[in-house]
């Protein structure tokens, strides 16, 4: 693999990550990241449409009309969530229900339909499937990352299986309710985008104003 | 080309080959998962029958552990077994819409407002060695924003709850939707439903009963109690004689 393909591959797990810099898609990382399983569970139906309908919509390119390609690239997006949805229902009941409307919700997600437009509208087939595979990835890492700390600190488990051994239940560690409620993904994305930040200095943005300290010559 | 592709008759066959063809794809995907959907349908509606029962042991089969329930239809008006029936398939709501399978609830005596009931309801019974141990109802009626659908195991005299589970609502998450706490649902076990002589006698109710009502009582869930009435008007309504009332006192002598 050419390294064009592998920046366009794995650049977006971090450096230029959907959610963390892109800020995209948080929509659903804060809704379905209480427990690790669903949120693998949403990462790959993520990824799925994403790779998807940037091949597609890159395989149709040079005949989309410019005037209806925004309303073309929400029908194949539509299509395929949907698909996704019976997929899931057929497969993962248990799952499909606790994501309940999240996964219809993927239509509206700004990261497929952004790359839809920003990306897949100008490059091949090929390049454009690597980049919805890597920007899915970079939405997966993210979530994975959320659902497993929210997990683990909110219920003492990891996949369902208790690693923490519960006050409840004998044990010592009391669960940190806040971890299941969505606010703390919040808190955790900011940490997340924090601690990169501290890492990649070019990250950091310029501020667009700045607080002058104001001299002030008091007469006692 | 690239001029050619603003044409309108250019952008009508786009947006037609485009519809065709996501419609194709997802009306195939649908009609090649329906199967295994049902299948799973029926799986966790056997699930919920063992769990409502007591009997649900995780690591087994649930298709192979169902096969200790004995499911019949009832004809609620005479109480007596419909033959040839497919209960475990039974579409409540459906039947409740057709008027050929239902049949229309006095204004009166509708107090679960449920406007139309299936002229058979499914029951499902478990014998034991001592004859039967526990029969299962599925019961309905509106709470506060939704019809409450859900199952409730009686003891073989049909009186005193061994379990319920709510298996489809729409009640205020939080609030309402609380129905579905495995804590509330368990201080209904081991409470009465039918008195002495024989009618519906059950409260769901704020606050401490008076000694003589406790053991026909459940402590309703604050903050919802529009539907804790609902849960209340359901248990009158499908126990009593427009419900399942009948078919209980054929049980009770024994004829079931």
């Amino acid at each position: 693999m050419n390294a064009a393909y592998q920046r366009t591959l794995f650049e977006p797990l971090i450096v230029n990550n959907p959610i963390i810099v892109q800020i995209l898609g948080i929509c659903s990382a804060l809704a379905i990241t209480s427990k690790l399983a669903p949120s693998v569970t949403m990462s790959i139906a993520l990824t799925a449409v994403v790779a998807c309908s940037n091949a597609a919509i890159s395989a149709i390119r040079h005949h989309i009309p410019n005037n209806i390609r925004i309303i073309v690239q929400m029908t194949i997006i539509a299509s395929l969530v949907i698909v996704v949805d019976q997929v899931l229902r057929a497969y993962a009941p248990e799952i499909s229900k606790q994501l309940s409307v999240f996964v219809g919700l993927i239509i509206t997600n700004c990261i497929v339909l952004g790359r839809a437009e920003g990306f897949a509208m100008k490059n091949a087939v090929w390049p454009s499937f690597l980049d919805g595979i890597g920007q899915g990835l970079g939405y997966s890492v993210i979530l994975i990352a959320l659902g497993a700390t929210r997990e683990l600190f909110g219920f003492g488990s990891l996949w369902g299986y208790p690693v923490l051994p519960l006050e409840s239940e004998g044990g010592w560690y009391r669960p940190n309710s806040l971890m299941t409620l969505a606010p703390s993904a919040f808190f955790l994305v900011a940490m997340i985008i924090w601690a990169v930040r501290t890492w990649k200095h070019d990250q950091q943005e310029q501020a667009d104003y700045r607080i002058q300290s104001v001299h002030r010559m008091e007469t006692q | 080309m690239p001029r050619d592709k603003e044409r309108p008759a250019q952008v009508l066959l786009v947006a037609t080959l485009v519809c065709v063809v996501c419609a194709l794809l997802v009306s195939t995907a649908v009609v090649l998962l329906r199967p295994i959907q049902d299948r799973n349908a029926l799986l966790q509606r056997q699930r919920d029958i063992l769990q409502v029962a007591g009997l649900l042991r995780p690591g087994s089969s649930v298709e192979a552990q169902f096969q200790q329930i004995e499911p019949h239809l009832v004809d609620l008006a005479t109480g007596n077994y419909v033959e040839g029936g497919d209960a475990i398939r039974f579409d409540i709501a459906r039947a409740s819409r057709d008027p050929k399978t239902s049949t229309p609830v006095p204004a009166d005596s509708d107090i679960a407002k449920i406007h139309r009931r299936p002229s058979a309801m499914p029951v499902f019974l478990v014998r034991g060695e001592g004859g039967l141990e526990t029969v299962i109802l599925p019961v309905h009626g509106y709470g506060l924003w939704s019809t409450m659908y859900a199952y409730v195991a009686l003891d073989g005299r049909g009186e005193r709850v061994k379990g319920v589970t709510f298996y489809s609502h729409a009640e205020t998450p939080g609030l309402g939707a609380e129905i579905e706490n495995p804590r509330w649902r368990k201080t209904w076990i081991g409470k009465r439903l039918v008195d002495d002589t024989g009618s519906v006698r059950f409260d769901v109710a704020k606050g401490a009963p008076a000694p003589d009502e406790a053991d026909y009582h459940v402590d309703a869930l604050s903050g919802a109690t529009l539907t804790s009435n609902g849960v209340e008007n359901m248990i009158h309504f499908w126990l009593g004689e427009q419900g399942y009332g009948p078919f209980l006192a054929r049980l009770r002598q024994g004829g079931a």
